[in-house]
């Protein structure tokens, strides 16, 4: 794993994301109301919706076009609509947050 | 004309004299007395008003204009001291002798007070009316009170769950081993304990008391028999009732536990009546209010000499505590040949057991989940052969003979002679024949059948009937959504009445199921929250939908459309300018000018968001709030500045209305206009709140839309002055702020309360005064530019966190 200090954990907002640029696109870096963090592609199954834009409740973000509710530990779509968003090992160490970047950096890409 | 003499101003009296005064209004000249020095109220409702969820004019039954319509001699406060049958007088405690022709005795009941050592301590007091329900809000308002329940009965948990609601720590002291256990089923009561548990209510059931412990004639702590002692300021006794038959009993009427009266509610005196709570029919007391109706129904026949008889009837029971849902009727006792159909769903706390003897349904307990509780309640009475749908009988009636699941169709699949109204007898034969008479809303129900105008709990089912028959969508009290079982309507009260000014504030109190709600609930709350409270509570961005949160509408790629604002619509070259320029500088694919007279930028990047509104800030520009629900724009024609036919400066109006009103967050999105004259260019008459200008002034409608629905605003009141408009229209955007549900534009709002309900309050000058100077108290904080705010302030929660795009893996 290649961990990468992505900042303070106040950058994002409680119950709230931030984008992450990464080469496969956008993703969504997520602050629950219980201060757990949660990476995840930035972009829905259904019709490319931007979760990072979402309302964070709970272990869950709800997507901002057509209301598909995410859970944030698998980024499987929850009650009747099915798909998934891949997820991205992230923790918060001595209030900065971390994230698993062997999947995202340049060199990943190939 | 006869003279009648009532004693008592009950529910059960109060609707004999309903039935009288309507099948011959000349009859009778009737004096009423009553103890309470009050007329007849709801008394079924006091839980809501201990709750804070409605306040005692809501549950005035009959009010001063009502007693004079029917010329009532009144006489409240006042005790009757005797009887005296042979002279046919009553007599007062003052001593006045009235002579009467018929007398109806509706004395009532007294709360059974356990004589336990120390009941006649200061701060014991039972719950049985308005006098008790005060002194329990007032012990409620001093902050860490704390109150003991005895009883674990119907009263008794409506008491407790009151009282915690009003923040004090309550007991509920019970002595059988399950609450309630009289209709409920020990599982049922496991269900309804731990409801109550987990709303911070210690329950402590097979306990036994022993005495009340009093420090200087107050109570200080209830005192168990296996050595507990309960610290408390209150002690509630709800025990039980006894009929109060000590002045029937005085006047050598033939009394049993209760006042004997035959099936025309007549006494062992031919011109003595008797009714409700005080009497003994066939061996039974009554203490629901179903059978009081139908006593009382009996009794105004016999008085006009018709024949009536009263018939006992099956009862069920309903618990008012908001958000328990507990329904029990019948007999549920297990015996020799019964048979149990129980369906459970532990995780929604969801119960239902059905007693079956032969083919025959006798008893029914339903918990968390009691909507079709009539139709069990129907199969019970009609003792209804149940052998072909016993296999899905549990399911309910939208399960039987395969028709779709559709919430309208349990409703839809009752018989005519169904009861939906138990406490007024109301069944949906006469409901649907009112509603086809043109009683299309729930008031016009009310009015016309008395359904669900008593204790409410079937005011859905009322709803749902509305909605079956006349093919209207009716929208229903549901929950606010899967985090509460409150209605927006409740959460809007409890937030006003207990005060509660932060969102964990609202989640802990009114016991919220999630952590943090959910998408829907956090910003119907966050409205609700600065609505009510614009000093107290700061506004979360992250309970706002994204469009809300980054000022800016997301369109489907996840760019972002600006619109600035342009004042009634007017601009000029050099703004028009600043948005070409900005319209270049960030690439923008589609510049459109909208509906509400100013132009649309789309496609900006989210990230480019706080810069262009720099720029447009620069050029005197800010936003129009094109993506709020809140005041968008309002619309102008050019009036008399330029119009050969304006009478008025419309466009002067609208910038200054618009002035007023930015900013402003209200339930739904909120478009105005203003027409210069009747022509009405500016479509003044399809908008939230629209004026049309006239030669005399301003005619100021509310109420219109042209969207999903298209209405016409309807008139609200006409003016004189440019000043008063502009009051007319803060004071109105303000009620609607405080009292509409969120989500709801003004014209669904309006069919709710009513055009005359905002009328007269927008009409009375103080009312009217006052909702400006809320409205503007709100403004002081709100009316400001979130731009300039976020282009200064935020700019940086705009842009990624972090590029890993540059970044290379070690």
């Amino acid at each position: 794993m290649t961990w990468i200090d992505l900042g303070p954990l106040e950058a994002v907002p409680v119950r709230g994301a931030r984008k992450v640029k990464s080469v496969h696109g956008c993703v969504a870096l997520f602050r629950t109301g219980a201060d757990t963090v949660h990476a995840l592609d930035d972009r829905c199954p259904h019709k490319g919706g931007p979760l990072s834009e979402g309302i964070v409740y709970g272990q869950a973000v709800t997507c901002p076009l057509h209301n598909w509710v995410f859970d944030l530990n698998t980024g499987v779509a929850q009650g009747a609509d099915e798909g998934a968003v891949a997820t991205y090992p992230c923790r918060v160490e001595d209030g900065r947050i971390l994230i698993d970047a062997s999947r995202l950096t340049r060199d990943s890409a190939a | 004309m006869q003279k009648l003499i009532v004693i008592g101003a009950g529910m059960a009296t109060g609707r004999a004299l309903e039935h009288l005064f309507e099948a011959d209004p000349g009859a009778y000249e009737v004096t009423l007395f009553n103890a309470e020095p009050r007329g007849n109220y709801n008394r079924i409702m006091l839980s809501p008003v201990l709750s804070g969820e409605k306040t005692y004019a809501e549950i005035v039954t009959h009010d001063d204009a009502w007693y004079a319509e029917h010329g009532v001699t009144c006489r409240f406060g006042e005790r009757i001291a005797g009887i005296d049958r042979d002279a046919k007088t009553a007599t007062t405690e003052g001593g006045d002798v009235l002579p009467y022709d018929k007398l109806l005795i509706g004395t009532g009941s007294n709360p059974f007070m356990i004589p336990l050592p120390g009941h006649d301590l200061d701060g014991v007091i039972a719950y049985r009316d308005l006098d008790d329900t005060e002194r329990m809000i007032e012990a409620g308002a001093t902050p860490g009170a704390r109150a003991v329940v005895i009883g674990g009965g119907l009263l008794g948990l409506e008491a407790a769950a009151g009282l915690r609601l009003r923040g004090m720590e309550v007991t509920v002291v019970h002595i059988a081993p399950h609450l309630m256990e009289r209709q409920l089923d020990e599982s049922a009561g496991f269900l309804l304990r731990r409801a109550l548990v987990h709303r911070g209510i210690d329950i402590r059931c097979s306990a036994n008391s022993k005495e009340i412990l009093g420090d200087g004639g107050k109570v200080k702590a209830l005192l168990l028999d296996d050595g507990t002692e309960l610290p408390c300021d209150l002690l509630v006794m709800a025990v039980g009732i006894r009929p109060n038959v000590k002045l029937a009993s005085e006047a050598g009427l033939a009394v049993g536990r209760g006042i004997h009266v035959d099936d025309q509610m007549v006494t062992s005196d031919a011109d003595v009546l008797a009714v409700g709570e005080c009497v003994e029919h066939d061996g039974a007391l009554f203490g629901l209010v179903a059978p009081l109706y139908d006593q009382a129904k009996v009794v105004a026949a016999t008085l006009l000499g018709q024949e009536a008889a009263f018939v006992q009837k099956d009862l069920s029971t309903k618990l008012k505590v908001t958000g328990c849902d507990l329904f029990s009727a019948g007999d549920f006792a297990e015996g020799e040949g019964r048979e149990d159909i129980v369906f459970r769903d532990p995780g929604r706390g969801v119960y239902r057991r059905l007693v079956i003897e032969g083919d025959r349904v006798v008893g029914a307990v339903m918990y968390g989940d009691t909507a079709d509780s009539n139709w069990f309640f129907g199969l019970i009475r009609d003792k209804t052969d149940i052998s072909e749908m016993r296999d899905t009988l549990v399911f309910g009636p939208a399960y039987q003979g395969g028709a779709p699941v559709d919430p309208l169709a349990a409703v839809a699949a009752l018989p005519p002679e169904a009861e939906i109204c138990g406490c007024n007898g109301v069944c949906k034969g006469t409901i649907v024949s009112a509603i086809e008479g043109g009683a299309v809303d729930l008031g016009g129900v009310r009015g016309a059948t008395k359904a669900s105008a008593s204790c409410g709990t079937c005011t859905g089912l009322v709803e749902q009937l509305i909605a079956a028959t006349t093919g209207a969508e009716v929208e229903t009290r549901t929950a606010i959504c899967g985090c509460s079982d409150l209605s927006h309507e409740d959460v809007r009260r409890l937030i006003k009445s207990r005060g509660l000014k932060s969102m964990p504030a609202v989640w802990q109190e009114l016991g919220w199921s999630t952590p943090d709600g959910c998408h829907v609930c956090r910003p119907a709350l966050n409205f609700y929250l600065l609505a009510d409270w614009p000093l107290d509570y700061a506004d979360d961005p992250q309970s706002r939908f994204i469009n809300e949160r980054k000022h800016a509408n997301i369109q489907k790629d996840g760019t972002f459309s600006v619109v600035p604002r342009m004042w009634g619509g007017i601009t000029t070259p050099d703004e028009l300018r600043a948005i070409a320029d900005a319209a270049d500088k960030y690439a923008v694919p589609t510049v459109k000018v909208t509906g509400g007279q100013r132009i649309d930028l789309l496609g900006v990047k989210g990230e480019d968001l706080p810069s262009i509104w720099a720029d447009l800030n620069e050029a005197g520009l800010v936003s129009g709030h094109a993506y709020s629900k809140g005041l968008r724009t309002v619309k102008t024609c050019v009036g008399t500045d330029h119009c050969r036919f304006g009478t008025q400066d419309s466009t002067g109006l609208g910038i200054k209305l618009e002035k007023v009103l930015w900013g402003s967050w209200t339930p739904h999105k909120l478009k105005l206009a203003v027409s210069g004259c009747p022509r009405n260019c500016a479509e003044a008459t399809c908008k939230d709140i629209g004026i049309v200008c006239v030669e005399s002034g301003y005619q100021v409608g509310i109420g219109g839309a042209a969207g999903m629905d298209v209405k016409e605003t309807e008139r609200l009141i006409d003016v004189a002055s440019e000043e008063e408009a502009i009051a007319v229209v803060m004071a109105v955007t303000q009620l609607y702020r405080e009292n509409a549900k969120y989500l709801d534009r003004i014209y669904k709002w309006v069919g709710k309360v009513g055009l005359d309900w905002v009328r007269e309050r927008i009409a009375d000058p103080v009312e009217r005064a006052a909702l400006v100077e809320r409205f503007e108290l709100s403004q002081s904080i709100y009316r400001k530019d979130p731009w300039a705010e976020h282009a200064a302030k935020k700019a940086e929660t705009y842009r990624p966190v972090a590029d890993l795009t540059l970044e290379a893996a070690e």
